[in-house]
């Protein structure tokens, strides 16, 4: 019975282990293909299957003009965006998180859960129900197709994270220090940022990531906001993708996109496995 | 503590929020009553005109809405019982803990539209890896262009992108549980089937709950894998409402329409989502 479940478990990671690198390995090797290997039959190992080459790699870094795929700047413009409205986001939703954490508020029948909710249900909100009115707004003020409009739509898809993450973690930290710090003579401002806010860093950066994976990984807003001044960098992959870019040049400059989070990943696993996350979800 | 201090903590964020949202929303209200489209645009008002047209004339908005419920609904199931089982396993000690929690974390981090158009090649009819390797068994699915097998296309894509957020929570929530139960299970000598029916699930109901209600708002937007899988084709066999409301907005331009059938759809989501969660609360926590 041990025996058998233990066989099961190894089985079922070894298999799911699979499924999660597949695509990576078959984007990876794809880069390294030429038109041949591609087109004339499915290859797998290099060097055995097909004479890997660099021709997709170099693609990234050569100017459009000389048929490079031109994602630099679209690479900027999206780290841009995303940590701008991630910072403004994490700023705004930790003050308001704070509030909802330590005071009570009472409006009519509004209470703090009602105003936490608020914040949170604006993840329900579909993108599409947004866009629409986004679109003619932006456009009305000449905001369509920038970076500030973008950075003013992803603060709304930002902050219910940060507020949400936030307000976990502000229960979580002991009533009494601020209690001692405002006895000590602080102010209520002093004492949450020299006293609260050192002792909350755990959480800043548990909100920080998600904010950054949620703004990163943006489409659709992108999509329908931007044209051609900005684009981000899923909207030029996409574009890629429906233009005639080989498969090689496709594979380098998607692996290329997808990298840098991948180093969130390492991150977020520490602070999970510290117990930092778990707070979060209830 | 003193009274005045409270507001300036909280409404600057509250207020960027509302103020970036009611214009839109009261726009979209508003839209919705208005016959906007790319002859006539502009805030005329046209009456229920659109929101009759929706309910009585328009079955592939309906059609729509139920492919993305099947849609996310089977996705978030899927999830939920494969990211519990791989939670379960790295929760205790295996070896190589730490990297399996790592890779099982990594799919979530990369930008679904990007990893779609790398699915777009791992699923290409002739030149892709899957069906080279199912012409073995003589097999050569339409992963992309079969009405019924794109469907399932769209649910692995899904899979295997959000499994790990599901994973995230649920692995979050196993840590955080009380060691004493299991102490007492052990003592009782419970098989681990035992051990999980009695003492693991019944203790992570209400972080189940709060996983899968945060997986279905999300999956309830499923619409860029979508659009650059299948483009909701072949015909409309994967469009979702999304995706539909976008081509009537953004592509044909039936502006009000499309912001009547957004409204009609928020509203739909808001009402289903509170069942679901009230639903889910009975049963899993049997109150």
């Amino acid at each position: 019975m041990n025996k058998l479940y233990i066989f099961l478990k190894y089985f079922f990671i070894v298999v799911w282990t699979v499924f999660v690198v597949a695509p990576f390995l078959w984007a990876l090797t794809t880069s390294f293909k030429d038109f041949q290997s591609v087109n004339g039959g499915v290859t797998y190992i290099p060097w055995f299957d097909f004479e890997p080459n660099l021709e997709g790699w170099k693609v990234l870094i050569k100017s459009p003009a000389k048929g490079g795929v031109d994602i630099i700047e679209p690479y900027f413009n999206s780290m841009f965006v995303t940590c701008t409205a991630s910072l403004i986001s994490i700023i705004l939703g930790t003050l308001s998180a704070y509030a909802l954490s330590r005071y009570t508020f009472k409006a009519g029948f509004v209470k703090n859960n009602d105003i936490t909710f608020f914040f949170i249900s604006q993840r329900i909100m579909p993108p599409i129900v947004l866009s629409i009115p986004f679109f003619l707004f932006l456009s009305s003020i000449n905001l369509l197709d920038s970076l500030t409009g973008l950075i003013v739509v992803y603060i709304v898809l930002l902050m219910p994270i940060a507020v949400w993450i936030m307000v976990d973690f502000f229960n979580k930290v002991p009533r009494e220090i601020d209690e001692t710090a405002l006895i000590d003579g602080c102010n209520p401002y002093q004492a949450f940022l020299k006293v609260v806010l050192p002792n909350s860093i755990p959480g800043l950066i548990v909100a920080g990531m998600f904010c950054i994976i949620f703004g990163w990984i943006d489409f659709f807003f992108a999509f329908i906001l931007t044209f051609t001044e900005v684009q981000l960098l899923p909207v030029k992959i996409v574009a890629l993708n429906s233009s005639v870019t080989p498969w090689w040049s496709l594979s380098a400059s998607a692996l290329v996109s997808v990298a840098p989070l991948i180093i969130v990943a390492f991150v977020v696993e520490r602070y999970l496995s510290k117990g930092n996350l778990s707070g979060a979800i209830k | 503590m003193n009274f005045k201090h409270k507001y300036f903590f909280l409404f600057p964020g509250l207020f960027v929020l509302i103020g970036i949202l009611i214009f839109p929303i009261i726009f979209v209200v508003r839209l919705s009553l208005s016959g906007w489209n790319s002859y006539n645009p502009g805030l005329d008002y046209i009456g229920l005109e659109n929101y009759i047209r929706l309910f009585t004339d328009d079955p592939r908005f309906w059609e729509s809405f139920f492919r993305l419920s099947f849609l996310s609904v089977t996705t978030v199931i899927l999830q939920y019982v494969i990211g519990f089982a791989l939670a379960h396993m790295v929760w205790k000690d295996i070896k190589f803990k730490r990297f399996f929690r790592v890779l099982f974390l990594v799919p979530m981090m990369t930008t679904p539209v990007i990893m779609t158009v790398i699915w777009r090649t791992f699923f290409h009819e002739s030149l892709g890896p899957v069906n080279d390797l199912l012409s073995v068994f003589g097999v050569a699915p339409k992963w992309l262009t079969d009405p019924v097998i794109a469907k399932f296309t769209v649910i692995i894509v899904e899979v295997w992108q959000w499994t790990p957020f599901m994973f995230l929570l649920l692995l979050a929530g196993l840590l955080s549980l009380p060691k004493e139960p299991f102490l007492a299970a052990a003592i009782d000598g419970a098989s681990p089937v035992r051990k999980f029916i009695y003492v693991t699930f019944p203790l992570m109901a209400p972080i189940s709950i709060g996983a899968i209600i945060i997986r279905l708002i999300e999956a309830s937007k499923i619409m860029d894998t979508v659009y650059v899988l299948t483009s909701g084709g072949p015909g409309t066999s994967t469009e979702t409402s999304s995706f539909y409301i976008f081509i009537k907005g953004l592509r044909e331009f039936q502006m009000g329409y499309a912001a009547s059938m957004s409204f009609t759809y928020l509203i739909i989501m808001i009402i289903s989502l509170t069942i679901i969660a009230k639903v889910l609360t009975k049963v899993l926590l049997k109150e």
